[in-house]
């Protein structure tokens, strides 16, 4: 099976690798024409979108450098609630506008274009990603994810809390009420994006893919990419090799954690209410599933996860099979009440039965197949281009 | 890592410089130092607002018998990660299923209520112990079976994966149990009844209930692995899985053993909680597995008598956050309090070097 598979990859001409993303991004730029301007599956296209984001970011973070990072929620609410801070009325009593939007432009609070608050969240959360990579440098393997973990929940805590964290008349959040009225996007002066047409969004959405993937292909091949993989392979033999680990390590959770961020701005103003409750544990798990579920440190694998992943959130389960206990069993419960369970068996099932992944990256891929090093996966890979 | 660094550090200076004594006395004194603040800092406002420590007293005692039910959660987390170095995420959610066997068993199947009379009421807990303490240990062990074992030559992350896909299993099984939020436990021991006041300490009755199972069962477990036959084979097997092999000791029947012991101390935990908090609900083992997870670390992972000890460490910690800074940043506060502890010493109070942390 395997090598039919091995076979068949290797009877694609390989102008097909350079074609297909051209062919796919087209795919993917007219493809809301097939359906109506804010029906579901608009919506459920557009969150892909954003969650790719989120999951690309994550990659860099868990599949290339290996570090497990449970709290990337974190960046989440810091990308969300910089939309809540510089792009809505939540500080009514400050005025300012910076290339503010067509309404936004005439209403009180802080409003500035999304464009702009986009690259606030990155610094901010590549900022944050830092501070929270700083205490796990000196720790390997599950440290790292119960560190990490750990200023999930504390971020979590200051989104449920910061109503009571007041400079002034200006809390930090709004707590479970959430901020409301969010900014939504749009080009200065301009109309900005209505609920009632997805498509724009969608269209944004895909530029932040397509701006990640870039990042994430340029990134992964060049020097510091190579490094992160050393890191992850064998941290002692890559700091022999003269892999400075610190800076190495700091900016796989600045960049993984800047891009969380874009995509936290994205979802905040296209969910236009950044309230607490949005910021759970199961989020930051719900992201790695689809890491997972494509295949550690597999850039294209990571975009299937997290594009299945999401239909199945929020298509497959609540609209399609949402009502199917009751109908099979005469069971009172539906699909939606479980869907953490069901992520929960995913994870469990593709790490038992196929932990490469969906889509798995090659190197992984012929180390858990043939029980091969790291070192030994990449002279057998050369040896498979340049026989 | 820490001690090839302070190696590194500490081995081509000869002379000691004064810094490196100030990196020493922070790396050996930071923790104790860091843990006795929150006390400290409101032992002398008590002082001087109330001219008594009472009310700190108060608060530490019921700060241990919360942490009584901490501690039995945290020898779980840390005899499973002395065998096999992996966190159990799902050891929390285990925790909850014991709260919910032990109420659910006590009020469906025997029908022990409020009004059933005294030694009715024993015997309905003793039953509801042991039961849970069974169905945690059973549920235990089916965990190692299904997600860990075959994962054991697998890369580290895929078993912490697969354990917190456990856990997420767990929670929903308790949602689908009791429904999604906190479902109230019949108060069969007068939980907040006030036994006896003693210099301004409030002793009640589910403080004793906490103590009364924790004690004996600590010291049932630390006999067990320091005296027995398979205590022994579990230590050997934390040292060094191939010797033990090799002499002859099934590894495979040791970890479930380990698995088996850590669910039925959670179990325990879990019938305590139910009594005690009188709500129970099925988020309860995330929240106090992380807690539990937090006072392993503390005391030193895979070290059986640390866990204890920053159990009750982290129940102090977490009454005197409650009651003192409000129950709200709690969570905030413990985490601080970890992230803290692997910046100063990840190594832990009892300082076991580990593969992972040292």
């Amino acid at each position: 099976m395997r090598a039919q598979v091995r076979a068949w990859r290797a009877a694609v001409p390989p102008w097909v690798g350079r074609v297909g993303p051209a062919v796919l991004l087209a795919l993917a730029i007219v493809f809301p024409f097939f359906f109506g301007v804010a029906d579901d599956t608009m919506n459920t296209a557009t969150l892909a979108m954003a969650y790719i984001v989120m999951a690309l970011g994550l990659n860099i973070v868990v599949g290339f450098a290996g570090l497990l990072d449970l709290g990337y929620l974190a960046f989440y609410a810091i990308g969300s609630y910089c939309v809540g801070w510089f792009g809505s009325g939540f500080y009514a009593d400050a005025n300012i506008h910076v290339l503010a939007t067509k309404f936004a432009g005439t209403l009180p609070g802080i409003h500035f274009w999304w464009v702009i608050i986009a690259l606030i969240a990155i610094v901010f959360c590549a900022i944050a990603g830092v501070i929270i990579g700083l205490p796990t440098l000196r720790l390997r393997g599950d440290y790292i994810a119960i560190v990490t973990l750990g200023f999930g929940e504390i971020i979590r805590v200051f989104a449920l809390n910061g109503d009571t964290l007041k400079i002034g008349d200006y809390a930090l959040t709004n707590g479970r009420q959430g901020i409301s009225a969010v900014d939504a996007i749009g080009f200065p002066g301009a109309t900005p994006f209505s609920q009632l047409n997805l498509r724009p969004w969608y269209w944004v959405a895909l530029g932040m893919v397509v701006i990640t993937l870039f990042v994430n292909f340029r990134v992964r091949d060049s020097r510091l990419g190579r490094a992160w993989i050393a890191v992850r392979e064998d941290e002692v033999a890559a700091a022999a090799m003269g892999v400075p680990l610190v800076r190495t390590k700091l900016l796989a959770y600045a960049l993984g954690a800047g891009l969380g961020g874009m995509s936290g701005a994205f979802l905040g103003s296209y969910l236009t209410n950044i309230t607490s409750d949005s910021f759970l544990f199961s989020f930051s798990i719900y992201v790695l599933a689809m890491v997972i579920l494509g295949g550690l440190g597999s850039i294209w694998g990571v975009v299937v996860g997290a594009i299945a992943l999401t239909y199945i959130n929020y298509e497959l389960l609540p609209n399609q099979l949402n009502n199917l206990p009751h109908q099979l069993f005469d069971l009172d419960f539906q699909l939606t009440d479980v869907q953490f369970a069901i992520f929960g068996g995913l994870l469990v099932i593709m790490m038992v039965l196929r932990p490469e992944g969906l889509l798995p990256e090659r190197r992984r891929q012929l180390e858990l197949e043939h029980g091969i090093g790291a070192g030994d996966a990449i002279a057998h890979e050369m040896e498979m281009e340049h026989p | 890592m820490a001690a090839e660094s302070e190696a590194t550090q500490a081995g081509p200076a000869l002379a000691t410089s004064p810094l490196d004594v100030v990196r020493e006395a922070i790396s050996r004194y930071g923790l104790i130092v860091f843990l006795l603040a929150l006390p400290v800092f409101y032992g002398v406002k008590d002082l001087v607002d109330d001219g008594n420590l009472s009310h700190l007293a108060d608060n530490l005692f019921s700060g241990l018998s919360n942490g009584s039910i901490l501690a039995l959660i945290a020898i779980g987390y840390t005899l499973v990660y002395g065998i096999i170095e992996l966190i159990n995420f799902a050891h929390g959610d285990v925790f909850m299923i014991g709260s919910f066997t032990a109420s659910q068993f006590w009020s469906g199947v025997l029908g022990v209520g409020v009004a059933t009379g005294v030694l009715g009421t024993i015997g309905g807990i003793v039953a509801a112990l042991i039961v849970a303490m069974v169905v945690c240990g059973g549920t235990n062990v089916l965990i190692e079976k299904v997600a860990y074992r075959p994962l054991r030559s697998a890369p580290k992350l895929a078993p912490l994966i697969t354990a917190v896909g456990m856990s997420f299993i767990l929670q929903d099984v308790g949602l689908l149990w009791l429904g999604g939020s906190p479902a109230s436990v019949d108060d069969l021991i007068w939980a907040q009844h006030q036994v006896t006041y003693v210099w301004g300490i409030h002793i009640e009755a589910a403080d004793l209930l906490a103590f009364g199972v924790t004690i004996p069962l600590v010291i049932a477990m630390t006999t067990f692995i320091a005296r027995s036959r398979l205590g022994k084979a579990m230590r050997a097997t934390a040292q060094d899985p191939e010797a033990a092999r090799l002499m002859g000791i099934n590894v495979d029947t040791t970890i479930s053993l380990t698995f088996l012991l850590g669910g039925i101390l959670a179990g325990a935990a879990g019938l305590i909680y139910a009594l005690y908090q009188t709500t129970i609900w099925y988020f309860q083992g995330f929240n106090a597995g992380l807690l539990a997870f937090t006072a392993a670390v503390m005391g030193g992972i895979g070290n059986l008598r640390g866990a204890v000890l920053g159990g009750l460490i982290i129940g102090c910690i977490q009454q005197i956050s409650d009651n003192r800074i409000g129950p709200d940043w709690t969570p905030a506060i413990v985490f601080a309090y970890l992230i803290v502890i692997m910046i100063l010493k990840p190594q832990g109070l009892f300082g076991e070097q580990t593969r992972e942390a040292g």
